[in-house]
C-alpha cells in the first residue's frame, strides 16, 4: 500500500492533502503537524483576532466535517525530528517514525528571536491571543520591525488606543520590499494615527519591560513585539541530505530530492516566469505551491513547473494593500494611476526590461488585474508604461 | 452542489475569478467575492473547487444540495 505523507499541518500542508485526495489518491495519506490544533489560518492573527474581532473558531482552514472527509491519519501535536531520505522514513519527536512512498515538506517558518526574554512574537493563534489580552487603551506598545507584520500589529494597537513605538532598522520601513517612495507613503499613515516611528533604530535586546537599542538606550514598555522576520524550519532535516539553504532547495517543480517535494513558507524553489530562485511567505502562495507540489508528487511524468504571480495583500489602518509579483530587487517603480500622496494609487515595477510587480492602494479590482496580466505574460516595460500614458 | 461565500471573511484577492470567472466577479468599489452562480453546473465544478482550494482566506465552501 502507498503511503504519502505531509509535514506541516497550515495551509501549504492541508492544500497538499487535499489536491492528493481530489486528484485520485485513495493510499494512505498521513499529515503531521507540530501544533495541536487543526489548520488554521495565519494572517488575520494581526489583523482581526489581535483586534479581538474575531474568535479562533473562525480561523479554522476546514471544518470538522470537511477534514474528516478527507481520511486523514492526522498526527497532530508532533514535530518531525528527522529524515532518512535513503531508507524513505520520517522521524517524528515522539520516538515514532513513518515510512513513505513520497513526502512534502511544509513546515514553515518560525519567528526570528532577539536575545532577552519575555517578548512577544506573532506566528501562533496562541501568540495572539497572548498579546491581544496585553493590549488595551493607554497601555505601550513597542514593536520591533516595521515589516507588514509589525506595521499591522501597530495599527490594530493604535486602533485599540494603545500607545505604539516602532522601531525599525531600515531609513525607510519595507523599502526593500516595496521601494522607497511607497515604503514611505506606508510609513506616513503610522504618523499620521500617532505611531512614535523610529527609524534607523537596531535593537538588539527585547525583553518584558522594553528593549534595548545598539547605541545602549532603553526604550521601556508594558508589552514588546518582536516582528523582525522569520527562520525556515528546516533544522529536522539535518544530515536528510537536501539542500537547506534559507529554506529546503527545490527545482522549478518543487522537487526536492526524488520522492520529496517541499511548499510554503519553507521552500525556496525556482521560479521559471522570473528566472529566479524564490522563497515566498505569502498565505496564497502556501495554497497554490502545496497544491502544486502534490500533483508533481502524484504524477511525476506529468510535472509541471510552478510558476505563480505571488501575491499578497496587508490591511493597515483604513488602507488595503494589495501586490503582485516580484518587487524585490526592482530596478524602477512608476505610478500608473492615482497619486502617491493621496492615498489612493497602482505602483508598477521594473525588473530588467519587463513588468515585474504592481502594488495598489485603494484601486479597482480590475485596474490591478490586468497589470497582472502583464506580469504574467512578461509585458516589456515601455510597451506597458505606453499605454498608461496614452491613457 | 452549492457554492457558499463567506463575505466578510473575503480578502479580495480575486484568486476565485482567476480559477473560475463563469462563478465569481468581484465588486468594483472594494474587490470583496461576488457570487455569480451559486450553483453552478457540472461543467463548472472544477473551476469551482480550484477557487475553494486557493482562496486565501477560506472564504468559500462547495456543499451539497
Amino acid at each position: 500500500m502507498t503511503r504519502y505523507v505531509i509535514v506541516g499541518g497550515s495551509a501549504a500542508g492541508l492544500a497538499a492533502a487535499e489536491t492528493l485526495r481530489r486528484e485520485g489518491y485513495d493510499g494512505t495519506l498521513t499529515l503531521i503537524g507540530d501544533e495541536s490544533r487543526p489548520p488554521y489560518d495565519r494572517p488575520p492573527l494581526s489583523k482581526q483576532v489581535l483586534a479581538g474581532e474575531w474568535d479562533a473558531d473562525r480561523l479554522r482552514l476546514r471544518t470538522p466535517a470537511d477534514l474528516d472527509a478527507l481520511g486523514l491519519d492526522l498526527r497532530l501535536g508532533v514535530a518531525a525530528a528527522g529524515l532518512d531520505t535513503a531508507g524513505r522514513t520520517v522521524r517524528l519527536a515522539d520516538g515514532t517514525s513513518v515510512a513513505y512512498d513520497g513526502l512534502v515538506v511544509a513546515t514553515g517558518v518560525r519567528p526570528r528571536r532577539l536575545p532577552g526574554e519575555g517578548a512577544h512574537v506573532l506566528r501562533s493563534l496562541d501568540d495572539a491571543l497572548a498579546l491581544r489580552g496585553r493590549l488595551a487603551a493607554g497601555r505601550h506598545l513597542v514593536v520591533v520591525g516595521a515589516g507588514f507584520l509589525g506595521a499591522e500589529a501597530a495599527a490594530v494597537a493604535r486602533g485599540l488606543g494603545a500607545r505604539v513605538t516602532l522601531l525599525e532598522p531600515a531609513p525607510v520601513p519595507l523599502a526593500h520590499a516595496v521601494g522607497e517612495a511607497v515604503g514611505r507613503v506606508l510609513s506616513r499613515a503610522h504618523l499620521e494615527h500617532g505611531v512614535d516611528l523610529r527609524t534607523g533604530v537596531t535593537v538588539v535586546e527585547a525583553g518584558a519591560g522594553g528593549v534595548r537599542l545598539a547605541d545602549g538606550t532603553v526604550v521601556e514598555a508594558d508589552e514588546v513585539l518582536v516582528a523582525a522576520g522569520s527562520l525556515p524550519n528546516t533544522e529536522w532535516l539535518d544530515g536528510s541530505g537536501l539542500t537547506v539553504e534559507d529554506g529546503v532547495v527545490c527545482d522549478a517543480y518543487c522537487r526536492a530530492a526524488p520522492g520529496v517535494y517541499a511548499a510554503g513558507d519553507v521552500a525556496r524553489w525556482h521560479n521559471p516566469l522570473f528566472g529566479v530562485a524564490m522563497r515566498i511567505e505569502h498565505r496564497t502562495n502556501a495554497a497554490e505551491q502545496g497544491m502544486a507540489a502534490a500533483r508533481n508528487l502524484l504524477r511525476p511524468e506529468a510535472s509541471k513547473p510552478f510558476a505563480p504571480v505571488p501575491y499578497f495583500w496587508s490591511d493597515q489602518y483604513d488602507m488595503k494593500i494589495q501586490a503582485y509579483g516580484y518587487l524585490r530587487g526592482h530596478d524602477e517603480v512608476g505610478v500608473a494611476d492615482g497619486d502617491l500622496s493621496s492615498g489612493r494609487f497602482l505602483a508598477v515595477y521594473r525588473t530588467g526590461d519587463h513588468v515585474s510587480g504592481a502594488l495598489a492602494v485603494g484601486m479597482p479590482p480590475k485596474a490591478i488585474r490586468s497589470w497582472r496580466q502583464a506580469i504574467t505574460t512578461r509585458t516589456p516595460w515601455h510597451d506597458a508604461m505606453g499605454a498608461v500614458s496614452v491613457n | 452542489m452549492r457554492v457558499e461565500l463567506d463575505e466578510p471573511k473575503c480578502v479580495a484577492s480575486g484568486q476565485c475569478v482567476m480559477a473560475s470567472p463563469e462563478v465569481f466577479d468581484q465588486r468594483d468599489e472594494d474587490g470583496v467575492a461576488v457570487l455569480l452562480e451559486e450553483t453552478p453546473g457540472a461543467e463548472l465544478l472544477d473551476g469551482v473547487r480550484e477557487a475553494v482550494a486557493i482562496c486565501p482566506a477560506a472564504a468559500i465552501r462547495l456543499v451539497e444540495g
